[in-house]
């Protein structure tokens, strides 16, 4: 029997009673369409991650000031105050794909506007800062180098910042303040939204740095030159862990730590942040692909349980096969073949239902979603695997008719 | 070769295992069968008939003795080499007609052919045409099973059995379903084939459907027991 032959006598025969294949089908057909729609919701979710991530400043390192222990008390990160404005100099200059390395402090605090007070986070920045941040301007100007040379009482205000202060008014060339300093608003931050941990981040404000460090008490008392964090911005392309290795050598050196002496700084790669949402990203695929496949397995047992029903209603005509000629192969062929092509009927059909309910997640939730061609050929494949494997026993019982009992079966 | 009889077995045995008992349904049988004749085979049922049926028609394996058919010894071949000599040397006709409902008559008797790789896709369907047409059904063709009547069903099965051209055609009480009149027809129409030249063996129970047979084989108890010519009656309907 040529492959053709067999092909057009299974078709046949799933044609000759529809209804039982469509029923047998179902079990395929809503575990395909469960596979791609929920690795659609769960790749989709994956994506969104990626994006926050790249919104943050996909690659950026950020190195804190770190905690040191005194007579055995370890105290809270910033404790050190060993980090300073000659260590994001030196990174600049010495950090291979280095573009930025720029210095901040920043203060909780109460900034005030008239009769309206609001408590944010105040920075003390440099204009990298903004560049390494994507941060851009809604409206009014940006810090400049002469804001940080010559300490202006300037500051620009985070959206957040503006409802609170100022209701919908236009604050550009008003005055807040901070402590007993007058600021004057020079411009209001774009707005930027939740960062990937939740975080309002257009609930700040921003000044130059030597601002903050000669405004703000109780911050220049300490080191002048010290900072809080250090942005640090790599050229795109370039390889984070690598570089946060040449960072932690290089602040280590200028730090005179000891060897087996504990970092006095902390150091994070925002990617970092992203890896954890996109590892639980990850795993919410894959228990939802693995309820999928569940489905898929007792899809395949339908199956296997409808073609046994089908090898003994059509025992007569096996028999009278085998009587013209058919050879044991031929009917093993014919049965595998027909439950094959039940499954792939089925994973096709849950091909197009699961793409749809993929859309239809997308326009009602608003999820996002996206549809991967290799997890279509994955479920696809996978369906055929399991039309084969579970019309293997079936197709084996056909197979291993004996004739004459067959031809004489009621 | 036309001298070598179609069909020689020698002391042919089958045996069953019936529980602790064994039973020789096929007790050492000789015959030979020349081409051309029209048998008939009869009996009593636990003769041996359908036994020596489902051994001719290559369905079964003996467990002694030895079977050459058209010249091929097949008493030993192995289950695909069997599928082989049913495909090309036998053609089966049934009481029960055994046809495929969800297939036309046509589909019906091209089913052989799709199991037989000496027959050409492009061939089959104006081979079965014209097995259709020997066995005048031709504007039939294109009727289901279930749209035929039972000779007509018949005839469809036995167009498929003529289909691969075999030079045997085995039938198995091919007229028990029928009346009569049709009875008549259908044993008209295999006298005419065996006219043509093909060797027909068939089982039956009934002595008027045997007289249309130039020879019967009487079984009984699992040998042959009585082996008789005789001037065949004719089935004009």
């Amino acid at each position: 029997m040529s492959p053709l032959d067999a092909l057009r006598t299974a078709l046949g025969s799933l044609r000759g009673n529809p209804m039982r294949t469509a029923l047998t089908m179902l079990g395929i057909v809503i575990g395909v369409a469960a596979v791609i729609a929920m690795v659609a919701v769960g790749t989709g979710a994956r994506e969104q991650v990626l994006r926050q991530i790249a919104s943050l400043g996909g690659n950026l390192i950020l190195v804190g000031q770190g905690s040191v222990v005194r007579g055995g008390v370890r105290l809270g990160a910033g404790s050190a105050a060993t980090l300073v404005e000659e260590d994001a100099a030196a990174i600049a200059r010495e950090v291979p794909g280095a573009v930025i390395a720029t210095p901040l402090v920043r203060w909780w605090l109460q900034v005030v506007a008239g009769n309206q007070n609001w408590g944010t986070t105040l920075f003390g920045i440099t204009p990298e800062f903004l560049e390494a941040r994507d941060w851009t301007i809604a409206e009014g100007r940006a810090i400049t180098k002469e804001d940080v040379a010559q300490a202006n009482k300037v500051v620009l205000l985070g959206r957040t910042v503006v409802r609170n202060l100022f209701g919908g008014g236009d604050p550009v060339g008003q005055t807040v303040r901070v402590f007993s300093t007058p600021l004057t608003v020079i411009g209001v931050l774009a707005e930027k939204g939740q960062n990937a941990s939740g975080n309002d981040q257009d609930d700040v404000v921003y000044v130059p740095l030597y601002t903050a460090k000669r405004n703000i008490p109780g911050m220049a008392k300490t080191n002048s030159r010290f900072v809080h964090q250090i942005t640090v911005k790599m050229e795109d392309g370039a390889d984070m862990v690598e570089a946060q290795e040449q960072i932690r050598g290089l602040l280590r050196q200028r730090h005179r730590l000891a060897a087996g002496q504990e970092n006095d700084f902390w150091m994070r790669d925002l990617s970092e942040v992203g890896a954890t949402r996109d590892a639980s990203a990850r795993a919410l695929s894959t228990l939802l692909a693995a309820v999928a496949a569940v489905s898929l397995l007792v899809g395949g047992i339908g199956i296997m349980n409808i073609m046994l029903v089908s090898v003994t209603e059509r025992t007569r005509e096996i028999g009278l096969r085998l009587a013209v000629g058919a050879r044991r192969r031929d009917i093993l062929a014919q049965f595998l073949i027909e439950s094959t092509a039940l499954s792939l009927l089925g994973a096709a059909v849950g091909v197009a239902l699961g793409i749809g309910s993929a859309a239809a997640v997308s326009h009602v939730a608003g999820w996002p979603t996206l549809v991967r061609w290799e997890t279509v050929a994955l479920a696809v494949g996978v369906s055929g695997l399991v039309g084969v494997f579970f019309g293997l026993y079936p197709a084996r019982r056909a197979s291993l008719l004996n004739p004459i009992e067959a031809l004489r079966h009621e | 070769m036309d001298s070598d009889p179609l069909i020689a077995v020698e002391r042919l045995t089958r045996v069953y295992a019936m529980g602790p008992h064994r039973v020789r349904a096929l007790d050492g049988v000789s015959a030979e069968i020349g081409r051309g004749e029209f048998v008939a085979v009869m009996g009593p049922s636990g003769s041996g008939k359908s036994t020596f049926m489902n051994l001719l028609g290559c369905l079964d394996r003996p467990d002694g003795g030895r079977y050459r058919l058209d010249g091929e010894e097949v008493g030993d071949l192995d289950a695909d080499a069997l599928a082989a000599v049913r495909s090309r040397r036998i053609g089966f006709v049934f009481q029960s007609f055994n046809l495929l409902p969800r297939l036309t008559a046509r589909a019906n008797v091209e089913l052989p052919m799709v199991y037989n790789r000496a027959v050409l896709r492009a061939e089959r369907a104006s081979r079965a045409e014209a097995a259709l047409i020997a066995v005048g059904l031709e504007e039939r063709a294109h009727h289901r099973p279930s749209q035929l009547s039972g000779g007509q069903q018949q005839r469809v099965a036995i167009a498929r059995a003529l289909v691969n051209r075999p030079p045997l055609l085995l039938a198995d009480e091919p007229t028990g379903a029928l009346d009569s009149r049709t009875t008549l027809e259908i044993m008209a129409l295999f006298q005419r084939l065996n006219r043509t030249g093909i060797t027909v063996v068939l089982v039956t129970h009934e002595p008027e459907v045997a007289a249309f047979a130039g020879r019967v084989l009487l079984f009984r108890d699992g040998h042959l027991n009585e082996d008789r010519r005789q001037v065949p009656q004719e089935a004009s309907p």
